[in-house]
C-alpha cells in the first residue's frame, strides 16, 4: 500500500515536472543536431529527443527512417525533404509548414544506418504512447513490450498516468514493467515490476524474465526465479487446458463422423463401408450451395451453411434410403457381404463425384460467423472449432431425443431388439429399416457439412474418415450412443495428449494399437448391452 | 503319413489346377527366352511379368481364402501380411546393392545416408544373406499373425468385429511405414534395386525364373491348402466356419483350430509378397493401405471363396480387368469395380468357381436320380429314408 502511494506520488512529480525530468524541453535544436552528428552521436540526440515526449518530431523521424531528412548546407537547419522538379520541396521537420524549395545540390542527406533505425523505431514507439488515438497507443504499448528500452521508461510512465482506456492501461503497465527491469531503477521497483509482469503471465512473461534474470542483481535473482517458477506452472495448467480443448475438438469431429454409424451399424449392425462417402456427399452439398450463392444470391453468404444443412441431410438421406432399397435389405443377416457391397458403394460414389466435381479440393468458404478465434486465459480458441463442438453436441442431443421421445425411435429400437415381435405388432419393419438407414446416413450428410469447414472437400475425404469412425464405434460399444459420445470423446482428447510426446503419427499408431488391445479385453466396447447375446 | 497327408490332397480339380500353373511355369518362360521376338507365339516380357504379379495376387487371394473360405474370418488386413513379405525381400535386394547406390555407402542403403544414419539399425542386419531373408519372409508375417491371432481368438473377437481389427491393424502398419524413422525409406519405400542372388533383377532370365517360381510356388501353395482342407483339421476347420460354439461344445479348441489357419495363411501371403517385389521392383507402404486389403477379398469373392481354385481364377481375371479398364476407359475402373463388388455379393454369392461346381454337382445329381428311377423304382417311402446322393446310389 504505502509502496503504492509512493509510486503515485512519484509519478505525479514526474508528471508536473516534464522538463525537470527530460532534459531538453524543446527539440528544435536537438534535431538540428543531427544533420552534423555521426551515427553514433545520432543515437545518443535521438535518445534526448524521444525523452522530450514531443509527439511533434514523429514525422521527422519517420523521415528520418525513411532517409528524407536533409541538412541545408547553407544554415546547417535540418527539413524533411521531398523531390520534386528540379529540386527538394522542404518542409519544418517539427510544425509540418512548409518552408519553400532547394535545389538538389544545396541539400545533404542525413545518412541512417540500421542500428540507427532500430534506435527511430524505439524512440517512435515511446512517442506514439501519446498520442490521441486508442488504437496507435495500444499498438506503441505492445511495441515497447516487445523490444523495451531504458530510455522510454519516462516516456511510458508519462503516458500511463494519462491514459483512460482501461485495455491499453494494462498493455502500458506491462510495458512499463518490462522497461524498469532493464532500467537502472532501484531493487525496490524492479521487484515490483517482476510482480507485475508475473501477473500478466503467458509465454513473453518468462522470456523476459530469464532474459533479465541473467543480469539481475542478485537480491532480484530469487524474486525473478520464483515468478518464473509459479508463470511456468500456471502455463503448464493452460497447456493441459489448451489440449483438453483440443482433443475435445477432434473428438467432436470423431463424434459427427460416428454418431450416424452408430445408427447404422450400432442399431441396425450393417457395416456401412459407403459411410465415409455420405459425408462427403455433405461435404459437396454444401460446396454446391456456396456456388449457388456466390452467383445468384452474395448476400447470403452467412447462410449458406443454414442452408446447406436440411439439404445435405435430405441428399444424403435419399441416398441412403435408395441404397438401403437397392441393395442392403437383399443382405441382412450377411453382415460380411454387407460389408463388400457398401465398399463397392463407396468406390462408385466417390468416382461418380471425381466425374461430376474433378479430383481436386474445392474451395469452400467460411461464413463471417466461423473464422476468426478469441483469447480465453492462456488459450486461444478459433470460432470454427467452437461452433462444431457445439454443433456436434446438439446434433448428438437431438439424435437421443429422436431415438427415446418419438414414436419412430420406438419402432426403430423395437425392430432392433426383436425383429419377429415387432412385425407381428403391426410395424412395417422393411420400412422402420429403410427410414433408420436414411436417418443414419442424412446424419452423415450433415456432419459433411460441418467437416466442410475444417477439411478439405475431395473426393477422398470419407477415406480419411471411415476407419477412425468405425474405430470409435467398436470402441464405444455398438448400439449404444452414449458409448459413440464417450468413445468419440475419449479418443480425441487421448490423441491430443499423445501428439506432443511421441508425434501426431505415432500418436495415432499407438491410439489404433491401444484400442486392437482394448476390444481383446472387451470384445463388445465400453459400453456393451447388457443381455444374453445370440451367436449369429 | 504325411504322403498320406499329401495324397489326399490330390483330388482331381486340384490336381488339373496345379499341373496347369506347373506348365505355364515352364511354358511362358520358355516362349519369352527362347522363341524368337518376331514369331507369333512370343510372349513378351512386360506380358510375362505382368502375369507374374498376378500369380502373387493370387497366392494371395488363396492365402485369405484358407482362412476366410474355410474358416470364416474375413481379414481385411491381409495385404499387411502381403507387404511385410515384400518388406522383407525388399530388405534384401536393398542390401545386395551395396555400393552401388547413389552415395555408394558400402553397408548403408541410400535412404539411410540420405537421412544422415550413422549404421544400420539392428532389424537390417542379417538381411543381407539370402536365406536368412527367406527365413523372415515366412516369419514376420508369421509372427504377427501368430501374436495379433493369439490375442484375438482367445478373447473370441470374431465376425465383423475382427474384420475391423484386422483393417485397424494394417492402417497403424500403413501410418507406421510412412515414417522416415521406422527405418524403411518411409513414403518412398525400397527400389532401385539391382540384383537378386548375383542376377540382375532387370535380365529377361531373372524374370522367368521369377515369373517360373511365383507359378510354381502358387501350385504348391495351393496342393499344400487343399491338403490342409481335405485332412481332419479341415473338416474341424469348416466345422468352425459353420457352427463354432457347437465345435467348441464338442471339445476342440477352437482358437487353436483359427490360429494355425491365420498363421499358414499369413505365410504364404508372406510369400507372395516376396515374389510380387523383385517383379514389379519396388515395395513402399502403399501395400499396406486397407483399400489393397479389400480389393483382395474382392478377388477371392468373384472367383469363388471356400473353393481354393476360385481365389486363383478370380485374381487373375480381376486384375486383367484392371490392367483393361485402366488402359482403356480409367476413369470408368472404380465403377467397374464397385459394381462387381455390388454384383458379387448379390447375384454371385458363391463365385464363379463356386456357381459352376454347384451347376456341376445337380447335374450329376439329376443325372444319379434319373440313373437310379431307370434302374429300378424303389416304393416311394425308400427315397425319404436314404437321402439322394451319388454315394448312397452306388
Amino acid at each position: 500500500m504505502i509502496q503504492r502511494l509512493f509510486q503515485v506520488i512519484w509519478l505525479m512529480l514526474v508528471l508536473a515536472t516534464p522538463a525537470f525530468a527530460q532534459g531538453g524541453a524543446d527539440p528544435k535544436p536537438l534535431i538540428d543536431q543531427l544533420g552534423s552528428a555521426n551515427f553514433k552521436q545520432a543515437e545518443d540526440i535521438l535518445g534526448q529527443i524521444a525523452a522530450t515526449g514531443d509527439t511533434r518530431v514523429v514525422p521527422a523521424l519517420e523521415a528520418f527512417a525513411e532517409g528524407d531528412l536533409y541538412l541545408r548546407k547553407a544554415d546547417n537547419a535540418v527539413f524533411i525533404a521531398r523531390s520534386a522538379s528540379g529540386g527538394f520541396d522542404l518542409v519544418d521537420p517539427l510544425t509540418g509548414e512548409s518552408a519553400g524549395t532547394a535545389a538538389k545540390a544545396e541539400m545533404t542527406k542525413i545518412k541512417v544506418n540500421n542500428t540507427l533505425r532500430r534506435a527511430i523505431r524505439s524512440a517512435l514507439g515511446g512517442l506514439t504512447l501519446l498520442s490521441p488515438d486508442r488504437d496507435v497507443r495500444l499498438a506503441a504499448a505492445e511495441s515497447v513490450l516487445k523490444s523495451p528500452s531504458a530510455d522510454n521508461l519516462a516516456l511510458v510512465e508519462t503516458a500511463l498516468a494519462k491514459e483512460t482506456d482501461p485495455a491499453v492501461k494494462i498493455r502500458m503497465e506491462e510495458a512499463r514493467a518490462v522497461s524498469v527491469l532493464i532500467s537502472d531503477r532501484s531493487v525496490e521497483d524492479k521487484r515490483q515490476a517482476v510482480a507485475t509482469i508475473k501477473n500478466f503471465g503467458g509465454r513473453e512473461a518468462i522470456s523476459i524474465l530469464s532474459g533479465a534474470a541473467a543480469n539481475a542483481d542478485p537480491a532480484l535473482a530469487d524474486d525473478i526465479n520464483s515468478a518464473i517458477a509459479s508463470i511456468q506452472s500456471e502455463q503448464e495448467l493452460w497447456d493441459v487446458a489448451q489440449n483438453v480443448w483440443y482433443g475435445l475438438s477432434l473428438g467432436s469431429v470423431l463424434l459427427l463422423a460416428a454418431i450416424g454409424l452408430a445408427i447404422t451399424f450400432g442399431v441396425m449392425g450393417i457395416i456401412n463401408m459407403a459411410h465415409g462417402e455420405m459425408v462427403m456427399l455433405g461435404a459437396y452439398t454444401t460446396f454446391v450451395v456456396q456456388e449457388v450463392i456466390r452467383t445468384s444470391f452474395p448476400g447470403l453468404f452467412d447462410w449458406s451453411l443454414m442452408i446447406a444443412l436440411p439439404l445435405a441431410f435430405l441428399v444424403t438421406g435419399a441416398v441412403g434410403l435408395v441404397i438401403e432399397r437397392g441393395v442392403i435389405r437383399f443382405l441382412y443377416g450377411r453382415p460380411l457381404e454387407t460389408l463388400l457391397a457398401t465398399w463397392g458403394i463407396s468406390l462408385i460414389l466417390q468416382q461418380a463425384i471425381r466425374t461430376l466435381f474433378g479430383p481436386t479440393n474445392q474451395e469452400v468458404g467460411n461464413p463471417s460467423w466461423m473464422s476468426g478465434s478469441f483469447p480465453l486465459g492462456g488459450m486461444t480458441i478459433t470460432y470454427n472449432r467452437m461452433w462444431i463442438i457445439a454443433f456436434s453436441l446438439s446434433v448428438f442431443v437431438a439424435l437421443l431425443v429422436l431415438l427415446k421421445r418419438t414414436p419412430f425411435g420406438l419402432q426403430m429400437r423395437a425392430v432392433t431388439q426383436n425383429r419377429k415381435m415387432a412385425a407381428s405388432m403391426g410395424i412395417r419393419t422393411p420400412w422402420v429399416d429403410a427410414f433408420t438407414f436414411a436417418l443414419g446416413s442424412g446424419i452423415a450428410g450433415i456432419a459433411g457439412v460441418a467437416l466442410s469447414q475444417i477439411d478439405n472437400v475431395s473426393p477422398n475425404l470419407g477415406q480419411a474418415y471411415i476407419i477412425d469412425s468405425f474405430m470409435v464405434v467398436v470402441f464405444g460399444g455398438v448400439g449404444n450412443l452414449w458409448g459413440t459420445f464417450v468413445g468419440a470423446l475419449t479418443l480425441g482428447v487421448l490423441n491430443k495428449f499423445l501428439e506432443p510426446w511421441v508425434g501426431a503419427v505415432l500418436g495415432k499408431i499407438l491410439v489404433l494399437v491401444l484400442i486392437i488391445l482394448f476390444i481383446q479385453k472387451r470384445p463388445r466396447g465400453l459400453f456393451a448391452l447388457k443381455g444374453r447375446a445370440v451367436e449369429a | 503319413m504325411i504322403t498320406s497327408f499329401i495324397l489326399r490332397a490330390l483330388e482331381g480339380r486340384i490336381v488339373i489346377a496345379a499341373s496347369i500353373l506347373m506348365a505355364v511355369a515352364i511354358l511362358v518362360p520358355a516362349l519369352n527366352l527362347l522363341v524368337p521376338a518376331g514369331s507369333p507365339l512370343h510372349v513378351p516380357t512386360y506380358i510375362m511379368s505382368l502375369t507374374g504379379k498376378y500369380l502373387c495376387y493370387a497366392l494371395l487371394a488363396l492365402a485369405l481364402d484358407l482362412v476366410w473360405g474355410y474358416c470364416g474370418i474375413l481379414s481385411l488386413g491381409h495385404g499387411a501380411f502381403f507387404a511385410l513379405g515384400g518388406y522383407a525381400m525388399g530388405m534384401y535386394l536393398m542390401r545386395q546393392i551395396g555400393p552401388r547406390g547413389v552415395y555408394g555407402d558400402p553397408v548403408l542403403p541410400d535412404f539411410m545416408v540420405f537421412l544422415n544414419w550413422k549404421e544400420l539399425p539392428w532389424f537390417w542386419h542379417g538381411m543381407d544373406m539370402f536365406w536368412f531373408a527367406m527365413l523372415m519372409v515366412l516369419f514376420v508375417p508369421g509372427l504377427l499373425a501368430f501374436v495379433f491371432g493369439w490375442f484375438a481368438f482367445r478373447s473370441r473377437v470374431n465376425g465383423v468385429y475382427l474384420s475391423i481389427i484386422t483393417q485397424a491393424m494394417t492402417y497403424a502398419l500403413l501410418l507406421a511405414f510412412f515414417r522416415n524413422d521406422m527405418g524403411f525409406g518411409g513414403n518412398n519405400g525400397l527400389t532401385d534395386f539391382k540384383d537378386i542372388l548375383g542376377y540382375s533383377v532387370q535380365a529377361d532370365g531373372t524374370r522367368a525364373v521369377l515369373f517360373a517360381l511365383s507359378a510354381a510356388m502358387l501350385a504348391l501353395c495351393l496342393v499344400l491348402a487343399s491338403a490342409i482342407v481335405r485332412s481332419k483339421y479341415g473338416k474341424v476347420l469348416v466345422g468352425v466356419r459353420d457352427a463354432e460354439s457347437r465345435t467348441r461344445f464338442l471339445g476342440y479348441r477352437v482358437e487353436n483350430v483359427k490360429l494355425f489357419a491365420f498363421v499358414v495363411s499369413a505365410m504364404m501371403a508372406g510369400i507372395a509378397g516376396a515374389l510380387f517385389v523383385p517383379q514389379v521392383g519396388i515395395i513402399n507402404p502403399g501395400e499396406f493401405a486397407p483399400a489393397n486389403s479389400i480389393e483382395v477379398v474382392i478377388w477371392t469373392a468373384v472367383g469363388g471363396r471356400g473353393t481354393l481354385i476360385g481365389p486363383i481364377v478370380g485374381a487373375i481375371l480381376v486384375n486383367f480387368g484392371k490392367s483393361f479398364f485402366t488402359g482403356a476407359f480409367p476413369e470408368l475402373w472404380l465403377f467397374a469395380l464397385g459394381g462387381l463388388f455390388i454384383a458379387t455379393t448379390l447375384f454371385l454369392p458363391k463365385g464363379i468357381v463356386g456357381t459352376v461346381q454347384q451347376a456341376l454337382a445337380s447335374r450329376r445329381e439329376r443325372a444319379a436320380a434319373t440313373a437310379k428311377d431307370t434302374s429300378a423304382t424303389p416304393p416311394p417311402g425308400a427315397d425319404a429314408a436314404t437321402p439322394a446322393n451319388p454315394q448312397a446310389a452306388e
